[in-house]
């Protein structure tokens, strides 16, 4: 074996062991964690999520319609005809997370 | 060093396989600390990536014939530039850096979204992961870069079409392209098997969409450039195999880009969206497979392999995965809301996007036929540009139309009294500049004069929609008018540098009609003190010179250039025969008038005892308009990508919020 091929290997073997130190690091850093699950989301969670989505897709639409409306791409009817259920769409999303669809453990936040 | 080469991919190898089977079970089994593992092995394994790739380019660097790789593809002559560019010219170079970039941005991406795939899109891991052990299985066992042979004299050199700068820039920003595509697409996946289907997916990978999209635009831009001077017919894009395997992933990107923001805007598409994504990322898959295969026919194609079943079953894997999945999400991804109008900005989308995949679509069978023919009949037939310029004229002309019309028409619905007002404008320039160019001649190529009056429509609808939104945000007291100009792109990124891309095809469109439909061929024997005469432009041909290169011999009529009786210089064009590589290629003569974006074209065809030449001189109109194009493009991309802090923080607010009323 010559020396280059010996610097070689030596080489791939110090990259494999770092490579398995760094691999093992959540191990090594907590050997014995608390809570070891990952994160889900309870569907009650999912559907609050789902309203400020909702809520903020509602603000943003109207922010844009009334952009729009300013540069005169839609007219005063078109603006009228859509504020008004944008604004209730926005505020239904606002009243239900305000409300509280359910709590993480399961019971009504009021 | 081969065998450390060698052993940093076996690494790589083993940190993949890991990632994909941690991953997969922490994802399933819902184990943190699992997961972090995983994705670690990930980070790990760009790094051992990396390591294979250096000992790659030293060797390119230095020569060392006793890599096959290195041998086949350089030689001591060689300029150093175009050795260590041979990385990505060989097979086993461009599957090295295929899986380079791919380790690369999946490390980025997963750094990037730490939370997002750490407990909201865990399967986002053993999917990348999944990806890479492909790439790193054909690199160990099938097509290695590490492969030693005694050592030759010298190496055989490299193809002397590929000794171009712009196809030195080509394959690296194609790949950027390519392999960008999968961190959307991972995501997207990710987000079907975890039932995370909001649009925090879409967020996280917004950017990376765009770039990977403008990086593949960039580089078929680039390509053609090269294809323009080194393959030296006269044209850019010729619907080469290769050529179109770029575009079809970028035009179906194009479909996604627009359709994802109606997914945003308005909950709808989310079916259409994910089939899009994977679509183009098996397009992407698709189009290295076309370019490594050695499937192909083609100017563009430098590789014959055993790697082409290789990639057919990922190919169908990945299709049958994907599909399977979708299916089985199908009840989670069903819109909530419909669409309110077919004359809204939705709509528009929507009918591009028809278009665009339309396009795709019948490209893909182009390149389908010849290889589908010749499997079934035993008889390759081929698929012409006639065929593939009747359709992009087809799905073209309508797409560009709608290009103008979309950002004209107000989300949701619009009144076609508001439409006709916002109209108007556009199509009175458009009709004015459409009646201008056919008294000025233009109707010879119906067609090119459609396209030049739908240029105008687009440019004009985009000119007002800056002027509109500068005057709405001036009149609201936001400074000056260029304070509100700036105010205005700051605000709306992504809108107003997607009118910047806009403007870059519309520029690009006007050079392509120029060249296809308004260029002059003229072709003659020259002796020396002949001229030829073509568009204004004199030719006189001086004589030859010959002169021994660094590593080739090179051959050159020169021609004495006027216009108008003004001497305009000379321009040289001819021959180049390279000596390790022992063929001959086309190096022809180019005079550019920026003023007029003019070409002249030349190429030297043949050399004869008697002093005369063979020359082809063609003036391509407009055709530096293409180039100057990929400028604008990259500049718009750059302004819709650019970062923005205050949705970041909408995003943050809206996960702050989950998270207190959890702990109330």
């Amino acid at each position: 074996m010559s020396s280059a091929e010996i610097a070689a290997v030596v080489l791939a073997a110090i990259l494999a062991a770092v490579c398995v130190v760094f691999v093992s690091r959540p191990f090594l850093r907590e050997p014995a964690p608390s809570g070891d699950s990952l994160d889900d989301l309870t569907p009650g969670e999912r559907e609050r999520l789902r309203l400020a989505e909702e809520r903020d897709r509602a603000l943003a639409a109207l922010k844009e319609l009334e952009f729009d409306h300013r540069t005169g791409k839609v007219s005063d009817a078109d603006y009228r005809e859509q504020v008004g259920p944008l604004r209730r769409q926005a505020a239904e999303a606002i009243r239900a997370l305000d409300i509280g669809v359910e709590r993480p453990d399961g019971k009504s936040r009021d | 060093m081969p065998e450390l080469g060698r052993a940093a991919l076996v690494v790589a190898l083993g940190l993949v396989l890991y990632a994909a089977l941690a991953g997969g079970y922490a994802a399933l089994r819902g184990r943190r600390r699992l997961l972090d593992s995983a994705r670690n092995a990930l980070f790990a394994a760009f790094a051992a990536t990396a390591a294979a790739s250096v000992v790659l380019l030293v060797a390119l660097g230095t020569r060392d014939f006793s890599f096959v790789t290195v041998a086949r593809s350089t030689s001591r002559e060689l300029p150093i530039g175009y050795a260590l560019s041979a990385f990505w010219a060989t097979q086993e170079g461009s599957l090295l850096l295929w899986l380079l970039v791919l380790t690369a941005m999946a490390t980025a991406a997963l750094a990037l979204n730490r939370r997002l795939t750490s407990d909201v899109l865990p399967w986002t891991v053993p999917i990348l992961a999944g990806i890479e052990i492909f790439f790193a299985l054909l690199l160990v066992f099938v097509s290695s870069p590490f492969e030693t042979a005694p050592a030759p004299a010298d190496g055989l050199g490299l193809n002397p079409s590929l000794q171009n700068p712009y196809m030195v820039a080509h394959p690296p920003f194609l790949y950027l392209g390519y392999v960008g595509l999968t961190i959307p697409f991972a995501f997207a996946m990710a987000a079907l098997a975890s039932r995370r289907i909001d649009e925090r997916w879409i967020v996280a990978t917004r950017k990376w969409t765009l770039g990977a999209w403008a990086f593949l635009g960039f580089a078929i831009l680039v390509g053609a450039k090269w294809a323009y001077e080194e393959v030296g017919w006269g044209g850019w894009y010729a619907w080469d195999p290769v050529e179109n395997a770029a575009l079809m992933p970028w035009l179906v990107g194009t479909a996604y880009l627009h359709s994802v923001m109606v997914q945003e805007k308005k909950d709808m598409l989310r079916v259409w969206n994910v089939v899009l994504i994977a679509l183009t990322f098996s397009l992407s898959l698709f189009g290295t497979f076309l370019t490594r295969s050695g499937i192909l026919n083609s100017i563009h194609s430098f590789t014959e392999s055993s790697i082409g079943a290789w990639f057919l079953g990922f190919i169908a894997l990945v299709v049958a995965a994907s599909v399977t999945l979708i299916l089985v999400r199908l009840p989670l991804l069903r819109a909530r809301t419909k669409l309110e109008s077919l004359v809204s900005r939705e709509a528009a989308f929507l009918y591009n996007n028809l278009f665009l995949v339309a396009l795709a679509l019948t490209v893909l069978w182009g390149v389908l036929y010849p290889i589908l023919s010749a499997a079934v009949r035993g008889v390759a037939l081929t698929v012409g540009p006639p065929w593939f310029d009747f359709f992009a004229i087809v799905f073209g002309l309508p797409l560009v139309l709608f290009m103008g019309l979309g950002p004209l028409i107000a989300w949701r619905k619009a009144s076609l009294r508001s439409l006709g007002r916002s109209v108007a404008w556009p199509s009175a320039a458009a009709l004015a500049a459409g009646a201008g160019l056919l008294a000025a001649g233009a109707g010879s190529s119906p067609a090119g004069l459609v396209g030049y009056t739908f240029a105008v429509f687009v440019a004009a609808a985009i000119v007002l929609e800056f002027a509109r939104g500068t005057r709405a945000r001036h009149a609201l007291g936001d400074g000056g008018w260029a304070a509100s100009l700036a105010g205005l792109v700051g605000r709306n990124r992504r809108r107003y540098g997607g009118y910047v891309i806009h403007a870059a095809v519309v520029v690009l469109l006007v050079g392509a009609i120029g060249i296809g439909g308004f260029s002059t061929t003229r072709e003659a024997k020259l002796a020396p003190g002949d001229s030829v005469r073509v568009e204004g432009y004199t030719l006189r041909l001086l004589g030859s010179t010959q002169e021994r290169g660094a590593n080739a011999s090179e051959v050159r009529a020169q021609l004495a250039v006027s216009r108008g009786g003004d001497d305009i210089g000379t321009i040289s064009a001819g021959k180049n025969r390279y000596f390790a590589e022992q063929q001959t290629s086309n190096e022809v003569g180019i005079r550019t008038d920026w003023l007029r974006a003019e070409d002249l074209f030349v190429i030297a065809d043949q050399f004869n005892s008697d002093g005369s030449v063979f020359v082809k001189v063609i003036v391509n109109p407009l055709v530096n308009l293409i180039w100057l194009a990929g400028a604008i493009f990259v500049g718009g991309s750059l302004v819709a990508m650019w970062p923005d802090a205050r949705e970041q923080r909408r995003l943050e607010r809206r996960f702050a919020e989950q998270k207190a009323f959890a702990r109330a």
